[in-house]
């Protein structure tokens, strides 16, 4: 019994929207990058059930790619967090009024 | 019995998602992350995308939460302070944003209709390895330049100045 | 809040610590009829795909249960104790999976069982068993190593210095919840002493095994697997009355700097080997 497409593309829209969500609401740093994570795994979930639709392995390979590119941008985005955090003690994104030092 | 696990681990992936997203304490954020990035794994499984399961628990929960998690506890997992001025304009359009995803993603799902396909498609690890290593093998070397220049701009970031 | 999570934290360490061992084939079936069944190979989970990825997967999770631990025991022992475990563990799991894809890499297969196959039965010389450990020496002593340093134990145990931080991360748990905590740091030395063994010493296989056959093959893959176990079990013993506890720094250094290129050596060098047709 194989679950449909739908119905995995449905709790990756719901799973999108709630990291999306999270992203425009939250103010820590640390809450805007896990939903910026939430929302390219809901894409990855997305693109492995067309994949399957479409009975094509080159989506798993491209999801294997946003993996490796999530990870890259998870370190830099966590050690721009830190370098902020010494400058002012604080990761709440509506206080990074400050470009220049 | 494949469709029980599914919206068992819709729920649980939903549930947390809303946790993970919602709650004040950002510990208890990653950590709800953790369970809704296993129930993407389980998805992947049903979906027959086997390799892709086992590389989602190794790469995001096994590392990319961890160093979240890290970086928490090094920063003295600061508490989101309390909601000075309330912003009622900004958190209507946000909501109104996410809404706007989710109908688009229903939108997606009613333009589609159709049934699962009959064939398996399995992504095993040979199957994936072979196309990564001919098909996309351009790729998989720039990926790995990629991710040695985030590895060096993470370092020159939180590089302390002498 | 805190307080479920101290409670979670040692049942974090105990489930990840028994979902390990599941892919490890750990006897020869000897093709026994068992209840109208025919017994392939002793193993848990035979049909698991993606195999030794399993294991790399859910091993890579322990973390969280020491992690957690340190921060919400409150004490400042425990996070110390937490954060460097959690450093040490990423750190030490490159070396490992690196080292552990050179076998992968002349086995042909992610499947444990096929790992052990392929080193049973034939001999080099006709006396040197065709274990991974003759080919890849470098890699089975960086993979040794590393699973010290991802069991925590002695000369690596920096998440519980006892002369620096206590106790570490278990400092503030007591009755159940810390036999929890032993329990499954004495379940993961277990693990990774099967590993070793399946990996590197040619898991359940013996040589002389084409003689045998049924229940025999049985007893005696049970016993040969058994005695390689306990073999590790008392190196991890051993080691920890013999060397002294590493400096954080050191660890650090030997992790990247001294294990990482020797495991990328290993794995330059298998593949030269087999591209040369030198193992096959």
């Amino acid at each position: 019994m194989t679950v449909p497409t739908s119905n995995f593309v449905i709790l990756a829209a719901i799973l999108f929207a709630i990291g999306a969500a999270g992203v425009l609401l939250r103010r820590s740093g640390i809450s805007i990058l896990l939903g910026i994570e939430l929302m390219l795994n809901a894409a990855n979930l997305a693109l492995v059930a067309f994949g399957r639709q479409h009975g094509q392995l080159d989506a798993q390979v491209f999801v294997f790619f946003v993996m490796a590119v999530a990870a890259a941008e998870v370190a830099v985005g966590l050690a721009l967090l830190v370098a902020i955090f010494r400058k002012q003690q604080s990761i709440d994104v509506d206080r990074l009024n400050v470009m220049r030092w | 019995m494949g469709t029980a696990v599914f919206y068992l681990v819709a729920a649980v992936g939903v549930v947390s998602a809303i946790a993970a997203m919602a709650h004040r304490n950002p510990v208890v954020n990653v950590l709800s992350l953790v369970v809704t990035l296993f129930s993407i794994a389980v998805s992947y499984a049903l979906l027959g995308a086997e390799f892709l399961a086992a590389a989602q628990i190794l790469v995001y929960a096994g590392a990319i939460l961890v160093l979240f998690l890290f970086v928490v506890m090094l920063l003295g997992a600061p508490a989101e302070p309390d909601a000075g001025e309330s912003r009622p304009f900004q958190r209507t359009a946000g909501l109104a944003l996410a809404a706007l995803a989710a109908a688009g993603g229903a939108a997606v799902v009613a333009a589609i209709h159709a049934a699962a396909p009959a064939g398996a498609l399995r992504g095993t690890a040979q199957a994936l390895g072979v196309m990564l290593t001919g098909e996309y093998l351009f790729a998989f070397e720039f990926i790995s330049v990629l991710l040695l220049a985030a590895l060096v701009g993470a370092l020159v970031l939180v590089k302390r100045k002498h | 809040m805190s307080r479920g999570l101290y409670l979670l934290a040692p049942m974090i360490s105990v489930t990840v610590a028994l979902m390990t061992f599941i892919v490890i084939p750990f006897g020869a079936g000897g093709d026994i009829t068992i209840f109208g069944a025919r017994l392939g190979g002793l193993i848990v989970a035979p049909d698991l795909g993606v195999g030794v990825l399993w294991l790399l997967a859910v091993g890579s999770l322990g973390v969280y249960g020491i992690v957690l631990a340190g921060w919400s025991s409150n004490n400042k022992y425990s996070l110390l104790g937490g954060l460097r475990s959690s450093a040490q563990l990423i750190s030490y799991e490159l070396s490992m999976t690196l080292a552990v894809l050179g076998v992968l890499m002349a086995s042909g297969s992610l499947n444990l069982e096929q790992v052990v196959a392929r080193q049973g039965g034939q001999f080099w010389l006709g006396a040197i068993p065709q274990w991974n450990v003759v080919p890849q020496i470098i890699g089975c002593v960086v993979f040794v190593v590393a699973v010290f340093a991802e069991t925590n134990r002695l000369p690596f145990d920096l998440a519980e210095a006892e002369t620096e931080l206590v106790a570490g991360y278990h400092v503030e748990y007591s009755s159940m919840k810390f036999a929890a905590f032993l329990m499954s740091e004495y379940m993961n030395m277990v693990t990774a002493s099967a590993l070793i063994v399946t990996l590197f010493f040619g898991g359940w296989t013996f040589p002389g095994m084409g003689r045998f056959s049924g229940w025999p093959l049985l007893v005696l893959s049970l016993l040969s697997f058994g005695i390689k176990l306990a073999f590790f079990l008392w190196l991890f013993v051993w080691v920890r009355w013999s060397l002294p506890r590493f400096r954080y720094d050191q660890l650090m250094r030997l992790g990247w700097k001294g294990l990482l290129p020797l495991a990328t050596l290993n794995l330059v060098w298998v593949g030269v080997a087999m591209t040369m047709g030198w193992i096959r």
